[in-house]
């Protein structure tokens, strides 16, 4: 006998267990229709691969499954398919979900199907495959996916098997084992291989199914039975709501907590519910789909309680049928249990995997709660509370919707398991304030990732702006004291031609070199930026790429961690994971697209008219300069080769071209108030100068050549 | 057919508020009859006078504030604010002493904070208090407990007409009253307590701790564990208080000198201790809300007890003690938050909130 311990809290409701054991175990008439929602699991819904009016065999594969975290739907009998649509589906809102809706043949003809004949022969990822094509999730209630959790990262020492079955009326586990002990036991042994043979496997059982444990013992006692995996302990524990929840279960078995935010696979613990164990020796041992389950019809409002044996996608109606329901003696019908179980809106909807019971009670059994009262604080819902949370305290801050207190007390660690709510003398909803809260906190939550990013987005953009205003501002500036210096210089130069023309001209040359010299390094500069630009792309595309990747990679290692029945935290990872890989993806698009769009800019830019686009951006024009440099040089080059007569007269030409080209720029820059107007007037007034010093020039060596200023002198008039 | 779809759970456990509240007035039973074996029907009177004025100053207040008057009657806990205020008030104090008090605890201290569930003070402490600062003559005047022996005949409870001509008719009470025990102690001056013990008749004739309000504690006391018992609250603040107080009076004990202020024994069967510790200080709306939390919270409220009634004006201070510690008790709150399951340490709802 294992040591035990204790959970905080927790209740001990009527059981009312007796009702539904009184017969066997009863097989359910075939339904005339099928009804199989696509989801029927914790994950991706699974996408069908029939049409309608196809003829599917009983376990053939009807919609397969999509990702890592899904399930496959298989045909639980056979017929045809006569609809793909939207029906109504066991749900506390009352939606309608896509549906396979078959149509029964009342063949019942199999599809052709093997068996493993000794599983131990096997590897644990061939038996896993065989589990995920079998479509079998969590049977316990929360319906995950068990291939998920079969498939830990961490080393697993301890399987624990949850044969609790803690809620009210809830007794089909309870059947299973008394009847089929034999098959769970091949079950976990087929679990225990896939795990490589942890050190210890646990089945942990509630004192209330004395006749439950003594089938197991029975099983394990009987020699004869193939299983050659490690010893299964059966722990028994006293009776007590909620025992049967995964975490509170580890507690009572290893005296282990889960931490918060954690997985059991995280302290070496795989948890597995004993229906679950059963579907998987169905899976393996007999090659069927998991296209059946037990199911308790309980409640006053039936006449023949039982547990039933029942085809997924029964509808809800034909199954209470057998049961005897009387549906004017029941105000509320509830799909699973009394503390955690949701009513159902209608009877149409069909049994799904995770249906472990039908609640019909009638008005007596379960009468409608009177309206709430004020809360006294008296502190019952903390003694009962499994999580040993303060439930009123989440209850204040959830009705002034203090998100960050309900967060300080750590909501997000609340079970749901209603323990609050059942102790509470006032009456008071608690756990319906807490799912309204966790609804509230997790959009404001993505809202608020959404918001970040755009706000990140934003201010990037306004980085950008800024710097491309500063980088221009810096070039004005070079530009201005470049032009001040260069002004300096021809009026010295200046001086020193009306002095010695000869020494001028040769300076100038020199003067000149300088100037263009100083364009370019002013042009290189500024080519900069673009390239840097491109450059700047070119590594966010570079890094994003890589941060997709290994998103990615997280997202994938986080879905192979699966491995709980209780998995809204690790739900909530991996959606933030997805979402995180979905936002690298934008990004790295976003990074592609800049990128796309400057090679685009550029090009445009190359082909539009210069003059057209003086003003619009600071690229354009340097371009122009690089090409008036360029051409400025080749004219040098062919200088040389004149006589210095011929020489100063094209310079003047050249020079008076540039001006009047310079004052076409200065006059466009003023109308439209261009912050480049200073440096177009500085432009002119050093072109003035120079045309003035090759007038000089040229008069030394033509006396009779008039000066040609005149138009140099309106244009400083202008100024 | 559309079914009416409720939240889960789906059942209930069959206790209730009103069982919660009938609970609390049964255990007032022993109490109530000791102190009319002792004091006559005085105290009868004031709860009966107490319970008329706290259901029609409830109605009054529950119409103006147009809610349901039946609905949040039936809670009872008006009538258990009154029965406290009734048990904690001198037996045959005059009757519009009890209505003042009353009336101020269901309007001012209960309604006008929110009402049920939301007032941050005790109603029938603030009723009490009220009551000891603005009529301390009336509030301090007890009567001697039956079979006290002391100058003349032993004391004996006014009779049925008596009573009802003190209360109502404003008759002087003062033939029958004597000082209670805590009083009678403070005003011990210069004997050794052993000596003190023998020659005040109130401590002469009892056996622990005072004549007759031993008794009314014990019998408190039992009314307490039966709440215990049936679970209506937790050990934690009573236990926490008496601790407190003991405690207090432990460091505090010198072997009784005549400055002595009194033994661990003298101090839990004296005055409001057991009355106090398992219907006042147990009051779960005004108190702190973790287990550690109202154990925090009792253990000071003893303290405090004891340093009044040691150096305070007082002769007893429970009322002042709990108004202290309603104060407090969302103080204790932050800092006193159970371990919630899967994480290492407790911490303070304070640091919990900066980490998030």
């Amino acid at each position: 006998m294992s040591k035990i311990w204790d959970i905080h809290g927790g209740i001990h409701p009527a059981e009312n267990k007796q009702q539904s054991l009184t017969g066997p175990l009863q097989a359910v008439s075939l339904p005339d229709s099928l009804i199989l929602p696509l989801s029927q699991h914790i994950g991706v819904p699974a996408s069908p691969v029939v049409s309608v009016g196809d003829k599917v065999l009983k376990g053939q594969l009807i919609a397969a499954a999509k990702g890592f975290v899904s399930a496959p739907v298989h045909a639980p009998s056979s017929g045809i398919i006569s609809a793909i649509e939207e029906r109504a589906v066991p749900h506390v809102s009352g939606m309608q979900a896509p549906c396979i809706v078959i149509e029964t043949d009342g063949h019942d003809r199999w599809i052709e199907h093997s068996a493993i004949a000794d599983y131990r022969k096997q590897t644990a990822a061939e038996l896993v495959a065989i589990i995920r094509d079998a479509g079998i999730t969590g049977l316990g209630g929360a319906g995950f996916p068990s291939a998920v959790k079969l498939q830990p990262q961490q080393a697993i020492d301890t399987l624990i098997i949850n044969a609790t079955e803690c809620e009210p009326y809830i007794t089909a586990d309870d059947q299973l084992m008394r009847q089929r002990s034999a098959d769970i036991l091949i079950g976990i042994d087929i679990l225990a291989h896939i795990l490589g043979d942890p050190e210890r496997v646990l089945i942990g059982i509630e004192d209330n199914k004395p006749e439950a444990q003594e089938a197991l013992a029975k099983a394990l006692a009987d020699k004869s039975a193939n299983r050659h995996g490690p010893v299964i302990d059966v722990v028994e524990f006293p009776t007590k709501y909620p025992s049967g929840g995964e975490k509170q279960l580890i507690q009572i078995l290893t005296g282990k907590e889960v931490p918060s935010g954690k997985l059991p696979a995280d302290l070496g613990i795989v948890c597995q519910n004993i229906g679950t164990t059963y579907a998987i020796y169905r899976a393996i041992c007999h090659g069927e789909p998991l296209i059946s389950r037990i199911t308790t019809v309980t409640g006053k409002a039936c006449n023949k309680p039982g547990n039933f044996e029942v085809l997924i996608g029964t509808p809800v109606a034909h199954l209470l049928e057998q049961a005897g329901f009387d549906d004017t003696l029941c105000p509320q019908l509830v799909m699973g249990g009394p503390m955690m179980g949701f009513a159902l809106p209608s009877t149409a909807v069909p049994v799904v995997k995770a249906t472990n019971c039908l609640l019909a009670t009638t008005a007596e059994e379960t009468p409608a709660l009177p309206p709430a009262q004020a809360c006294i604080r008296c502190g019952h819902c903390a003694d009962v509370c499994p999580a040993n949370l303060l439930p009123q305290q989440l209850y204040w801050h959830a009705q002034s919707r203090n998100y960050e207190r309900l967060e300080a007390h750590h909501l997000g660690d609340c079970i749901e398991c209603g323990a609050c709510s059942y102790v509470c003398p006032s009456n008071i909803p608690l756990v319906q304030y807490y799912r309204a809260a966790k609804g509230e906190i997790r959009l404001i939550n993505e809202e608020k990732q959404q918001s970040d990013r755009a706000r990140i987005r934003f201010e990037r953009h306004q980085a950008r702006i800024e710097q491309e205003e500063r980088d221009k501002a810096a070039k004005r500036e070079a530009r201005k004291l470049a032009a001040e210096a260069a002004k300096a210089k021809r009026e010295t130069d200046a001086k020193t031609v009306s002095t010695d023309t000869k020494n001028a001209s040769a300076e100038k040359g020199t003067s000149d070199l300088d100037v263009v010299q100083a364009a370019m390094a002013r042009v290189a500069a500024n080519k900069a930026s673009p390239q840097d630009q491109r450059k700047r792309f070119e590594r966010a595309i570079e890094t994003t790429a890589a941060r997709l990747a290994k998103a990615e990679q997280a997202l994938e290692a986080l879905m192979k961690d699966a491995k709980t029945d209780c998995t809204k935290e690790q739900l909530a990872q991996r959606d933030q994971q997805r979402a995180s890989v979905e936002q690298a993806r934008l990004r790295h698009q976003e990074a592609k697209n800049k990128l796309a769009a400057l090679d685009a800019d550029q090009a445009s830019e190359q082909e539009t008219e210069p003059a057209l686009k003086a003003n619009r951006s600071d690229d354009p024009a340097l371009d122009r300069a690089a090409t008036a440099i360029a051409r400025a040089q080749k004219n040098a080059a062919e200088q040389a080769l004149m006589s210095p007569q011929q020489k100063l007269q094209q310079l003047r030409d050249t020079l008076e071209k540039r001006l009047s080209k310079a004052q076409a720029r200065l006059a466009q820059a003023k109308s439209e108030d261009s912050d480049q107007l200073e440096a177009f007037g500085n432009a002119v007034a050093i072109l003035n100068e120079k045309i003035k010093a090759a007038d000089l020039e040229l008069a030394a060596f033509d006396q009779s050549r008039p000066p040609a200023n005149k138009q140099t002198e309106k244009s400083e008039e202008t100024q | 057919m559309a079914r009416p779809r409720s939240s889960s759970p789906h059942t209930h456990s069959p206790r209730s508020t009103q069982w919660l509240m009938l609970q609390v007035l049964v255990a007032t039973v022993p109490g109530l009859i000791v102190l009319t074996r002792l004091f006559g029907i005085g105290t009868l009177l004031n709860i009966l006078i107490a319970s008329v004025t706290a259901i029609v100053c409830e109605a009054a207040i529950l119409k103006l504030r147009k809610r349901p008057i039946g609905f949040y009657l039936r809670d009872y806990s008006a009538l258990v604010t009154a029965v406290l205020l009734g048990l904690a008030l001198p037996p045959l104090a005059p009757w519009w002493l009890t209505v003042t008090g009353t009336a101020f605890a269901i309007i001012i201290a209960k309604h006008l904070y929110g009402g049920m569930g939301y007032n941050p003070f005790n109603p029938a402490m603030i009723g009490y208090v009220v009551l000891l600062i603005s009529f301390p003559l009336q509030m301090s005047a007890w009567l001697a407990p039956a079979g006290l022996l002391t100058d003349g005949p032993p004391a004996a409870a006014p009779d049925f007409m008596t009573s009802l001509q003190i209360v109502f008719m404003g008759n002087s009470i003062d033939g029958f009253t004597a000082a209670t025990p805590l009083d009678a102690f403070k005003h011990n001056s210069g004997l050794l307590v052993a000596q003190f013990y023998e020659q005040t008749p109130q401590f002469a004739q009892g056996h622990w701790a005072g004549f007759g309000w031993e008794w009314v504690n014990i019998a408190f006391l039992l009314g307490g564990i039966y709440l215990l018992a049936r679970k209506v609250f937790t050990w934690h603040a009573p236990v926490g208080m008496l601790a407190g107080l003991s405690v207090m009076a432990l460091f505090n004990y010198d072997g009784g000198s005549s400055t002595s202020h009194g033994s661990i024994l003298f101090h839990l069967l004296s005055g409001a201790t057991m009355f106090g510790a398992f219907f006042i200080v147990t009051d779960p709306v005004t108190s702190a809300t973790s287990h550690r939390g109202r154990f925090i919270y009792g253990v000071m409220i003893g303290v405090i007890v004891f340093l009044i009634r040691s150096w305070g004006n007082y002769p007893d201070a429970l009322a002042f003690a709990v108004l202290l510690m309603n104060f407090a008790a969302p103080f204790i709150d932050y800092y006193t938050p159970p371990r919630t399951y899967g994480h290492s340490k407790s911490g303070t709802i304070i640091h919990r909130s900066k980490e998030d």
